[in-house]
């Protein structure tokens, strides 16, 4: 399984930073998250299911999409994009 | 002791005070969140508030203490599947059945509870209108601000939204026509006129002990309809400018409502260095500035859409109003004199009283 590594408010949301999940690509990982963390749900992907537009998503360290493939040895980081005001 | 809810760039405020003196700080929440409106619901005492996160998107919160606990409100999205998300809650109003309340949003979006707030569904016969792919957005995005209810009468509604005029239904939301008859689009070229639905409304409200009457700031114009909002005159003549957002509407009185006019769409600021309030008490036949005790040189403050709010009616009516440079000021007198309610606040995007 892939490891999903959160910050806050949304590890706090997910009860840990370090969720192991089970999914073949990004956004299916996140999916996952999301059902068994309904709290976040519209919070990392909106209703689209598309990654919203000030988070970041790093895969390995590499800068990932919702088709990004990941295998079971994956880090994938969810960050606040430094944007904002 | 009267409570003002602020919602700013950087939180919500809750100060509580009395009118002509500083109020103070009884609550902050959602630190570091745009708190795009919040206010209470008379009849539950519930609070309510709109956030726009930065980087998770729009919320819709509520709780019954400020300081306390706030929980997420569900539904509040569009259907999935479809090319648009949310993007921002601009206004919560009280419906006129138990436990109704009404949403409203960008893109264009209009969300109904009816428990209360615990759960919201879109409006989908306003979600569907055939004409929605021509519609445009303001400078604010394309912003449903206003939902404005018929006292006692749960069936009618009237809507605002920049850019796309007035909406009116007769059957609680199930269908929707315009309301535009006689508003201008002066921003419009002449012979784009005639016909157009991108009409910017800036924020609209009813008269309630006359409900057929409404008052409407618009991107150039200040506006009265007589006929529930089938059709506008403009009511700007004696304004320094016709130029503005919020506008408050005296619930006792169908001829009294008041703007706090900006210099021009090109200069959104106090007009002259002066910061002043316009009152009419004969339906928009003449216009009086309500200055005293606030700033009067020098002074170039950027009143927002939702950053005017009011409780009571009459003499007695307090008003509070809140600029982009973080104060608020407040009057106890309807507007007759004004005093500084808080200071060094963050931009204020809505204020309201409860």
């Amino acid at each position: 399984m892939a490891s999903v590594i959160l910050r806050a408010p949304l590890s706090e949301m997910c009860g840990g930073r370090t969720h192991a999940l089970e999914g073949a690509t990004v956004v299916e990982l996140l999916r996952a998250l999301e059902s068994i963390h309904p709290a976040v749900e519209g919070w990392i992907l909106d209703e689209q299911g598309l990654i919203r537009e000030h988070i970041n998503i790093f895969v390995n360290g590499e800068h990932g999409r919702e088709d990004t493939r990941v295998d079971a040895s994956d880090r994938v980081h969810v960050l606040p994009a430094i944007s904002g005001g | 002791m009267t409570e003002v809810l602020v919602g700013t760039k950087k939180g919500l405020f809750a100060l509580q005070g009395d009118p002509g003196a500083p109020f103070e700080i009884a609550a902050r929440a959602f630190a570091g969140e745009a708190v795009e409106f919040a206010m209470r619901d008379p009849r539950s005492g519930r609070y309510f508030a709109a956030t726009t996160n930065a980087f998770y998107g729009p919320k819709v919160w509520l709780t019954d203490d400020p300081a306390g606990e706030w929980h997420e409100a569900e539904g509040v999205a569009l259907p999935e599947g479809g090319d648009d998300a949310l993007k921002r809650i601009w206004t919560i109003v009280p419906g006129e059945e138990d436990d109704l309340l009404y949403a409203g949003g960008d893109p264009g979006v209009l969300f109904e509870s009816r428990d209360g707030g615990l759960h919201w569904e879109l409006n989908m016969p306003f979600w569907e209108q055939p004409t929605r792919p021509e519609w445009g957005p303001g400078a604010g995005g394309l912003c449903l601000h206003t939902i404005s209810t018929w006292p006692g009468d749960p069936s009618r509604l009237a809507l605002g939204i920049s850019a796309v005029g007035v909406w009116l239904s007769d059957d609680a939301g199930k269908t929707w026509r315009h309301g535009n008859k006689g508003l201008l689009a002066r921003y419009l070229p002449e012979e784009s006129r005639e016909g157009s639905i991108a009409l910017c409304v800036h924020n609209m409200h009813r008269a309630p002990k006359r409900p057929e009457r409404l008052f409407m700031q618009f991107h150039g114009g200040v506006y009265r309809s007589d006929d529930a909002g089938e059709s506008w005159n403009d009511i700007g003549e004696g304004l320094p400018s016709d130029f503005g957002f919020p506008l408050v509407v005296d619930p006792d009185d169908p001829d009294n409502a008041y703007v706090i006019p900006l210099t021009a769409d090109m200069d959104r600021v106090t007009p002259e260095g002066r910061v002043r309030v316009f009152e009419t008490r004969d339906a928009g036949s003449t216009w009086t500035p309500r200055g005293d005790g606030l700033p009067a040189e020098d002074a170039y403050l950027t009143i927002l859409r939702q950053a005017f709010g009011g409780t009571g009616a009459g003499a007695g009516m307090q008003l509070y109003f809140g600029a982009t440079s973080g104060e608020v000021f407040g009057s106890g007198d309807a507007g007759a004199t004004w005093s500084t309610a808080a200071t060094h606040l963050p931009p204020v995007y809505s204020v309201r009283v409860s």
